[in-house]
């Protein structure tokens, strides 16, 4: 099959490379740790050696060097035939650490950064609270200047590795009210003041997601990222990345609910025939290819575009819709095509059934991404 | 210490294989990959270069396609390539390839060339052991473990039943077994560094090499014949001791 001329020989190496590690080192053992709650923290550090974080991040930290779009998507279509979940926990370090890399002090980033992409450091990102997610002008945790520390005081929930992290950039209240009042800081997760809990969750129970809580916790001033009150660009640069990696993630993981309904319909006979030979069966393969074509066609110009510097926004929230609408017609179907043993736990089907809701609400809901590309198409 | 490794593009074994109806040759697809086995060639290599700074060579015969085979040995570490790509060495047997790698790897240099024991597109076999009667050293072969002290060589030679402890000094060539290290995946700093490691093509020509004929002909080709159904063990409570009996003639336990 001819590729498109927007790959290069090396993105092809990375795929075949990142799909061996993942076939390897992943794929075997997912259903163990999705019933476990937790994948074992040794994969980040095998992920590690691989490169697997470096994508963005500066050489002189251990990482590439460059931001290749592509790239990344090719890392996010190749990790979801692992496991949503798998894949959520190790990409904490993809959103928890740009803030770091884009805003920290040199002194910061040499302490979190070298260690975060040898997959000796766990990063998360703190945005949500329990008082509201998608409004992100209005969060409520404050942190209050004190001599040489911030005394930060509220909460964080539906935080992805917020059980492990050992650092967190996280949002918070510094000025007035409204999104010129933000600032970000990079929080030590062994602090005083800080606890979390964990919580249960319909889908990605390989990844451990948590409610984390600031009481009187002191936070050195260094850990500050920028300037005091610019938290909000910084919360905002961090999304597009975040979105492409989700469309690419949806792409992945409705391709192997393609894959697996196909397998099943043309091994399983009905009525004398293959499940495939049946017209209404035949039909929903072919709606779901179609789909997944559609939205990965979609998922590789906005990466070029991306690459070439565009500001995609809209566009990009726009594919996050349509490829979790993707997801979800496909994790139905597959469901429907496999019958019974899409129902039994350690199928992947019944396992990306319960990875859909996450993918439609997680990262900016199907309704503000809606919203987002109504006010940036000016309608 | 100057490590070659013999290295192989062939075509992705997760794609259907097919044959040229006319000669029987393989086609080969502009999209190669590296060899399986030889993964476990290079990772023997680097790890033993790894000792005392040594450099690792990679020799390899055939049309280049995008070199993505090659490239993938290169992103495990190698420092450098040699590829030799010649029309008029298509369909070569066994002993013509053997030829031309002991040409090039004499050309380069070598204390040690490590192969693994056999290609998963042609299965001959026999390679590493004519390389080593070409470039006049000995053939340590089925390695299962490797020890270089200074310039003595031990492996560890798989037999049916256990193995035999094999030493010679170097220079010397060693075919290894899949499973004698666990082969390092390419990092993707290794990957965006494999872009710019020197790759040298040379034709059979450039070799000294003027007569390629191979000295045999595929005459006719079959089918595999298809895999046998297993055998089906009723279980009426006793079915666990059959299974064991049939482990037990298979030498698996």
């Amino acid at each position: 099959m001819t590729q498109l001329p927007i790959y290069t020989e090396e993105h092809d190496l990375f795929r075949s490379t990142i799909r061996d590690f993942v076939s390897t080192e992943l794929t075997p053992f997912v259903n163990e740790w999705d019933e476990d709650g937790e994948f074992p923290i040794e994969v980040y550090k095998k992920a590690g050696e691989l490169g697997l974080f470096g994508i963005g991040f500066a050489e002189e930290y251990g990482g590439l060097g460059t931001h290749d779009p592509l790239l990344f998507c090719i890392l996010s279509e190749e990790l979801s035939r692992s496991s949503g979940g798998v894949s959520a926990g190790l990409f904490s370090n993809y959103i928890g650490g740009p803030p770091v890399q884009n805003a920290a002090t040199d002194e910061v980033k040499a302490e979190i950064l070298p260690g975060m992409l040898a997959g000796d450091i766990i990063c998360a990102l703190g945005i949500t609270e329990p008082s509201g997610g998608s409004d992100v002008a209005n969060l409520q945790t404050t942190a209050r200047l004190d001599g040489d520390h911030y005394v930060v005081n509220g909460s964080k929930t539906f935080i992805t590795s917020g059980m492990r992290a050992d650092y967190i950039s996280t949002a918070v209240r510094t000025g007035g009210p409204g999104a010129a009042g933000v600032s970000m800081l990079v929080i030590p997760s062994n602090l005083p003041g800080f606890s979390r809990t964990a919580l249960k969750k319909m889908g990605w129970w390989a990844s451990d997601t948590a409610t984390l809580y600031f009481d009187d916790c002191r936070v050195p001033a260094k850990y500050l990222l920028g300037t005091e009150n610019s938290g909000f660009k910084i919360i905002m640069e961090n999304f597009n990345y975040e979105r492409l990696f989700m469309i690419a993630g949806m792409v992945g993981a409705s391709r192997v609910c393609f894959e697996e309904a196909l397998a099943w319909a043309q091994d399983r006979e009905t009525f004398g025939a293959r499940l495939a030979d049946h017209q209404v069966i035949r039909h929903k393969l072919v709606e779901m290819d179609r789909m997944i074509n559609a939205s990965h066609a979609w998922m590789e110009k906005l990466a070029w575009q991306v690459s070439q510097g565009d500001h995609v926004v809209a566009q990009l929230a726009e594919c996050k819709v349509q490829s979790s609408l993707t997801l979800e017609f496909c994790a139905r179907e597959a469901a429907q095509i496999l019958g019974g043993a899409s129902y039994l736990r350690g199928n992947p089907v019944e396992r990306i059934y319960r990875e859909v809701r996450v993918n439609a609400i997680g990262g900016g809901s199907e309704e503000i991404m809606r919203d987002l590309a109504a006010r940036q198409l000016g309608i | 210490m100057n490590i070659v490794v013999c290295v192989k593009q062939i075509p992705d074994p997760a794609n259907p294989y097919s044959l040229d109806p006319e000669t029987h040759y393989l086609n080969r697809p502009h999209e190669q990959v590296l060899d399986d086995t030889d993964r476990y060639g290079v990772e023997v290599g680097l790890q033993l270069a790894a000792v005392d700074e040594g450099t690792v060579t990679l020799v390899s015969m055939g049309p280049a396609g995008n070199m993505q085979g090659v490239r993938q040995a290169l992103a495990m570490g190698a420092d450098k390539a040699i590829h030799i790509d010649d029309a008029g060495l298509k369909g070569s047997g066994a002993l013509t390839t053997a030829r031309i790698l002991a040409a090039a790897i004499q050309q380069t240099g070598f204390d040690l060339v490590v192969a693994g024991t056999e290609s998963t597109d042609g299965y001959t076999g026999v390679v590493p052991q004519q390389l080593a009667e070409l470039l006049g050293v000995p053939a340590l072969t089925f390695a299962k473990k490797v020890d270089v002290d200074g310039s003595t060589i031990t492996i560890n030679q798989q037999t049916a039943t256990g193995y035999n402890v094999v030493t010679s000094e170097l220079p010397a060539v060693v075919s290894v077994t899949a499973g004698v290290v666990e082969p390092r995946y390419p990092t993707f700093k290794g990957i965006m560094a494999a872009k710019s490691k020197p790759v040298e093509t040379y034709s059979a020509s450039d070799l000294g090499i003027t007569d390629t004929s191979s000295g045999q002909s595929t005459v006719s080709v079959t089918d595999a014949t298809e895999r046998e159904a297993g055998e089906k063990i009723e279980d009426d409570g006793e079915g666990h001791l059959r299974i064991v009996e049939k482990l037990q003639e298979l030498k698996v336990v």
